[in-house]
C-alpha cells in the first residue's frame, strides 16, 4: 500500500484555497456583513498555517500566534459589526459601493 | 490512514462551506456556511494536537463571533437584493484571475521547501496542551498577551462609543 | 565662608525670578524692597572673603559649581580673587544703593516689580561676568548683562526713542561680542582651555606676540564695545533713554566697567602685546578727549554726565594701554563711586523738576534739595579731581603712569591733561547751572528734596567719594597690594621719583582748578552766555559721528537686507511656491485613484498581495 500520509503540504494547500475563496468574497460581493465574514475567513485560514506549521517544526509558537490572532480578530469583528451597525442606522442599507463618501 | 480519511472529509466541508458563504445570496446561508467551515478547522486543529486552539476556536469564533454575526443580521434584516446581479461580467473574471492567482502563488510557495522546512528543529513531542501553551503565552509573551487585553478594552470602548454617539437616525422609515 | 560665594551670584538670580513671576501679586513696594534685599544679601556675603585679602591671609580660590561642557573641559566656576572681590564689592555695593534709591524713583509706575526684577538680573549677570573662572563663563556675563541692559535701556519701551536706544545698545554691544568670540576661539586654539589659571599661568611661555596682539585686539574690540570706547561709544548716550537708576547702573556698577575688567583680568595676555597696548592707550585718549569736548557743550544733564561716564573710560582704558592696571582698576572703582553718585543726584534734580532734564530751565536749586546739592558737590569736586577727593589720587595714578613710559607718550600724557581741564570746565558748568545761579524754572515747577529712600544712598556714595581715594596714594600703596595676587606679577609702574611724583600730581591739581575757575567765572552769572552756533552746534550733535554711522553703514546695511528681501521674495518663495503648485497637480491627477469604493481597494491589494507572494518566491528560490 502507498503510504498516503498527511503532510504539513496538504494543510498549507487547504489553507490556500480557503483563503482564496476568502479574497473572492470580499471582491465579488457588496454586502458589507460578508465581505466581513469572507475577512475571518482568511484570517482563519491563516491560523490553520499557524498550527500546521507549529506542529510540523515542534514549535508552540505556532499555536500562540494562532491564539493571539483570534484576540484580534474578535476586537475586529466587534468594532466592524458596530460600524456596520452605524452605517445601517444611517443609510438602511449594508451596501459597501454606496459608501464612496471618501471619493478623491 | 484514519488521518487521511479525516483530513479529506473535513477539508472538504470546509471548502464546501467556504463556496457556500461566498456564493449564498442570502446573509444567513453565508453564515450558515463560514459555521461549518469553522467547525471543520477545529476538528483539523485537533488532528494536529492544538487541543486548546480547537477549543477557542470553537467557543470563540464558532460560538461568539458567528452569534453575533447573526445577531447583526437579524438587526438590519437580510438584504438579498444585494447578491452580485449588478456585478460587471468583467470585474468577476478579474476576481476569478486574482483569487485563482492567489492560490497558485500560496500553492507555489507551500510547495518549496524553505516553508514546509524539515520538520526536525522544534521538540517532536510537542502537544499543543493548555499548559504548554500558557507556559509559553504568559512566560515569552506576556507583554504581548497584556498589550492584546489593552486591545480588547479599546475595541469595547470604542464599539459601546458607536453605539452611543454612532449616527442618528436620517431615514427613519428604513428602521421599520 | 568663600564657599558661599556661589550664593552671590544665585541670590540676585532668585530675586529676578520671584519678581519676574510673582512681581505683579507682591506689587509695589515690597518687590522693590526683595529686590534691594537680594543684592544686599550678596553684599554682606561677599563682605567677609573679601577682609581676608584686604588682611593678606587670603589666597585666591576657584569653586567648581558644576561640568559644563565636558568635550572642551569647560566648567561652571567661579574664581574668588582680589580683583574680582573688588569688583564683586562695587557691583553688589552700588547696585544695592542703586536698588534703594529706585523704589523711591520708580515709584508709581506699572511695571515697578519688573523693573526690579531686571535690576536684580543685571547684577547677577554682572556678577558672573566678574566671577568667573575661565572665559566662557565670562561670555555668558558679558551676554548677559548686554541682554538686560537692552530690557532696562528700553525699559519705556512704548517711547520709540527708548526703544531704539535699546537696541543700538544691544546692536553696537554684538560688535563687541564677536571680537570676544574670536578672541575666545584663538584663545582655545592656542591653550586648548579657556581656563584664567592656566591660561596666564603658562602664556609667557605659549604664546607667540603675534597671537597675543591679535587675541587682545579682539578683546579690547570687545572691551570697546562694553566700556563705550571709540569707535563703539555711540550707544552709551542713547542709553539714557532708560530711567535714571539705570544710567546709573550701567555708568557705575556694571555694564561700562566690564570691558575695563575684562582687560584687567587679562592683563597677562596685554603685557604680551606691547603694541596692543600702544592701541588701547591711544584709542582710550582719544576717546577720552573727544567725549569730553562733546560734553562741553550739552544741556542735557544727564548727556553731559553720559559724555563724562565715555571720557573717564577713556581714562581707564589709557591706564590699562600703558600697562597700569592697578590705577585703571583703581579709577573704575573711584568712578563707580562718584558716577553712580552724579547720576543718582542728576535723577534726584530730574525728580524734582517733574522730568525737566534741560540744565538752562535749571538753576538755584541749592535752597531747594540741599542733601542733593553737598552730595553733588562732593562729586563734582572727585571728578574734577580736586585733591584729595577720591578722582583725584586715581586720575593722577593713571597720568603718572603714563607720563612715567616716556617718549611717544608724553603726547597721550599732554591729552590726558588737556581732558582733565575740560572734566573740570564741564563738569563746573553743569554743577553751577543747576545749583547756583537765579532760578530759570518753568512757573509750574516746584522742586523739592527727594525721599530718604533716595538721599540715603546718594549720603553713603558722597562719603566714599570724599574717602575713598586715600586707599591708595603714591605713598601708602595698599591698593596695589591688595590686587597684586590677581596680575599674576606683572611688575608695578616704577621709575617716578617722590618728586616727580608730587610736581606731577601738581600739575593735575592745578589744570583742574583752572577749569573749574574759567567755568565759574563764564557761568556764575546772572546772564548765561549764548552758546549756539559754529563749534558748539557739531557739538552738541556729536560731531555728527551718528549721521555718518547712519550714512556709511546702517543705510548700506538697509540696502542689502532689502535686496536680500526682494530675493527672497522672488527665489525662495518662488521655489516654495512651485513646489506646492507642483505637489497639488500631481495630486489633482491622482485623485480619481481615490474612488471610495472599499472593493476597489481590496482588489488592488489583492493583485498587490499576489505580486509580492510571487516576488518573495522567486527571490527565496522556491521554484
Amino acid at each position: 500500500m502507498i503510504a498516503l500520509a498527511v503532510t504539513t503540504s496538504w494543510y498549507m494547500m487547504l489553507a490556500a484555497a480557503l483563503f482564496s475563496i476568502g479574497v473572492a468574497g470580499v471582491l465579488m460581493r457588496r454586502n458589507a456583513l460578508v465581505m466581513f465574514m469572507s475577512i475571518e475567513l482568511m484570517l482563519n485560514s491563516v491560523n490553520l498555517t499557524f498550527v500546521a506549521v507549529g506542529s510540523d517544526l515542534g514549535l508552540i509558537e505556532g499555536h500562540v500566534a494562532a491564539l493571539f490572532v483570534i484576540v484580534v480578530a474578535a476586537a475586529e469583528v466587534t468594532v466592524g459589526l458596530a460600524i456596520i451597525v452605524a452605517v445601517f442606522r444611517k443609510r438602511a442599507s449594508a451596501d459597501a459601493d454606496q459608501l464612496a463618501e471618501l471619493r478623491g | 490512514m484514519s488521518e487521511v480519511i479525516v483530513f479529506v472529509i473535513f477539508a472538504a466541508v470546509a471548502l464546501v462551506g467556504a463556496i457556500s458563504m461566498v456564493s449564498a445570496r442570502n446573509p444567513v446561508y453565508s453564515a450558515m456556511g463560514l459555521l461549518s467551515t469553522m467547525f471543520s478547522l477545529a476538528v483539523l486543529y485537533v488532528v494536529l494536537d492544538a487541543h486548546l486552539v480547537a477549543a477557542v476556536q470553537v467557543i470563540i469564533y464558532a460560538g461568539a463571533v458567528m452569534t453575533l454575526f447573526l445577531f447583526v443580521i437579524m438587526l438590519i434584516g437580510v438584504d438579498k437584493a444585494d447578491a452580485y446581479g449588478r456585478q460587471v461580467p468583467a470585474q468577476r473574471i478579474m476576481t476569478f484571475v486574482v483569487a485563482i492567482g492567489f492560490f497558485a502563488a500560496i500553492a507555489l510557495a507551500a510547495r518549496s521547501a524553505w516553508i514546509t522546512g524539515s520538520g526536525a528543529f522544534g521538540d517532536p513531542e510537542m502537544n499543543g496542551t493548555i499548559e504548554a501553551v500558557s507556559d509559553e503565552l504568559f512566560g515569552t509573551w506576556t507583554i504581548v498577551f497584556l498589550s492584546t487585553v489593552m486591545l480588547l478594552t479599546i475595541a469595547a470602548v470604542g464599539t459601546i462609543a458607536l453605539a452611543y454617539f454612532g449616527a442618528e437616525v436620517e431615514d427613519e422609515e428604513a428602521l421599520l | 565662608m568663600t564657599d558661599l560665594i556661589w550664593l552671590v551670584v544665585a541670590i540676585p538670580l532668585v530675586g529676578a525670578a520671584v519678581n519676574l513671576f510673582l512681581g505683579k501679586r507682591i506689587g509695589e513696594p515690597l518687590s522693590g524692597w526683595i529686590g534691594f534685599g537680594a543684592v544686599a544679601a550678596s553684599f554682606l556675603i561677599a563682605v567677609e572673603p573679601m577682609l581676608g585679602f584686604f588682611a593678606g591671609d587670603s589666597e585666591p580660590s576657584t569653586h567648581f559649581l558644576f561640568s559644563w561642557i565636558p568635550v572642551l573641559g569647560v566648567n561652571a566656576e567661579l574664581l574668588w580673587d582680589p580683583l574680582s572681590a573688588l569688583l564683586t564689592m562695587i557691583v553688589t555695593g552700588v547696585g544695592a544703593l542703586i536698588h534703594l534709591y529706585s523704589i523711591g524713583y520708580m515709584h508709581g509706575d506699572e511695571r515697578f516689580p519688573r523693573f526690579f526684577s531686571y535690576l536684580n538680573l543685571f547684577i547677577a549677570s554682572m556678577l558672573i561676568l566678574v566671577l568667573a573662572a575661565n572665559y566662557a563663563v565670562m561670555f555668558v556675563g558679558w551676554e548677559l548683562v548686554g541682554l538686560s541692559s537692552y530690557l532696562l535701556i528700553s525699559f519705556w519701551f512704548t517711547k520709540p526713542t527708548a526703544a531704539a536706544a535699546g537696541k543700538k545698545a544691544f546692536i553696537v554691544n554684538r560688535i563687541g561680542d564677536w571680537g570676544f568670540l574670536v578672541a575666545m576661539m584663538l584663545i582655545f586654539a592656542a591653550f586648548g582651555t579657556f581656563d584664567f589659571d592656566i591660561i596666564f599661568g603658562t602664556a609667557p611661555g605659549v604664546l607667540s606676540v603675534t597671537m597675543a596682539t591679535a587675541i587682545t585686539l579682539l578683546l579690547f574690540v570687545a572691551a570697546a564695545g562694553k566700556s563705550a570706547q571709540l569707535p563703539l561709544y555711540i550707544w552709551l548716550p542713547d542709553a539714557m533713554e532708560g530711567p535714571t537708576p539705570v544710567s546709573a547702573l550701567i555708568h557705575a556698577a556694571t555694564m561700562v566697567t566690564a570691558g575695563v575688567f575684562m582687560m584687567a583680568r587679562s592683563a597677562v595676555l596685554f603685557e604680551l602685546a606691547p603694541v596692543s597696548g600702544g592701541i588701547v592707550a591711544t584709542i582710550g585718549a582719544a576717546t577720552a578727549l573727544l567725549a569730553a569736548v562733546i560734553a562741553v557743550s550739552q544741556r542735557d544733564i544727564k548727556r553731559v554726565l553720559a559724555y563724562s561716564t565715555i571720557s573717564q573710560l577713556g581714562y581707564m582704558v589709557l591706564g590699562v594701554g600703558v600697562g597700569a592696571y592697578t590705577a585703571g582698576v583703581f579709577h573704575l572703582t573711584t568712578h563707580a563711586f562718584f558716577k553712580a553718585l552724579l547720576f543718582l543726584g542728576a535723577g534726584s534734580v530730574i525728580h524734582a523738576m517733574s522730568g525737566e532734564q534741560d540744565m538752562a530751565k535749571m538753576g538755584g536749586l541749592r535752597k531747594k534739595m540741599p542733601i542733593t546739592f553737598f552730595t553733588m558737590g562732593a562729586a563734582w569736586l572727585a571728578i574734577s579731581g580736586i585733591f584729595p577727593f577720591s578722582g583725584f589720587w586715581s586720575k593722577d595714578e593713571i597720568l603718572a603712569a603714563t607720563f612715567a613710559q616716556g617718549g611717544a607718550w608724553y603726547l597721550l600724557w599732554g591729552i590726558g591733561i588737556v581732558v582733565a581741564v575740560l572734566t573740570a570746565f564741564y563738569m563746573t558748568r553743569l554743577f553751577v547751572l543747576t545749583f547756583l545761579g537765579k532760578p530759570r524754572w518753568d512757573a509750574d515747577a516746584h522742586p523739592h528734596e527727594s525721599p530718604a529712600s533716595m538721599t540715603i544712598p546718594l549720603i553713603v556714595l558722597g562719603a566714599f567719594t570724599v574717602s575713598f581715594g586715600l586707599v591708595n596714594t603714591p605713598f601708602r600703596l595698599s591698593f596695589e597690594h591688595f590686587l597684586e595676587p590677581s596680575f599674576h606679577g606683572i611688575p608695578h609702574v616704577e621709575g617716578l621719583t617722590n618728586v616727580l611724583i608730587t610736581s606731577l600730581a601738581s600739575v593735575t591739581l592745578v589744570v583742574a582748578i583752572a577749569g573749574i575757575v574759567v567755568a565759574w567765572r563764564r557761568y556764575r552769572v546772572d546772564e548765561l552766555p549764548v552758546e549756539v552756533g559754529g563749534w558748539w552746534d557739531r557739538a552738541l550733535v556729536g560731531f555728527g559721528v551718528d549721521d555718518l554711522y547712519g550714512r556709511w553703514i546702517v543705510a548700506p546695511g538697509r540696502r542689502a537686507s532689502e535686496l536680500a528681501s526682494r530675493a527672497d521674495a522672488v527665489v525662495l518663495d518662488g521655489a516654495a511656491h512651485g513646489i506646492a503648485t507642483g505637489v497639488r497637480s500631481a495630486g489633482e491627477a491622482l485623485k480619481p485613484v481615490q474612488s471610495g469604493r472599499v472593493r476597489t481597494y481590496a482588489g488592488i491589494l489583492a493583485v498587490a498581495a499576489v505580486a509580492l507572494v510571487v516576488v518573495t518566491v522567486l527571490v527565496g528560490g522556491g521554484f
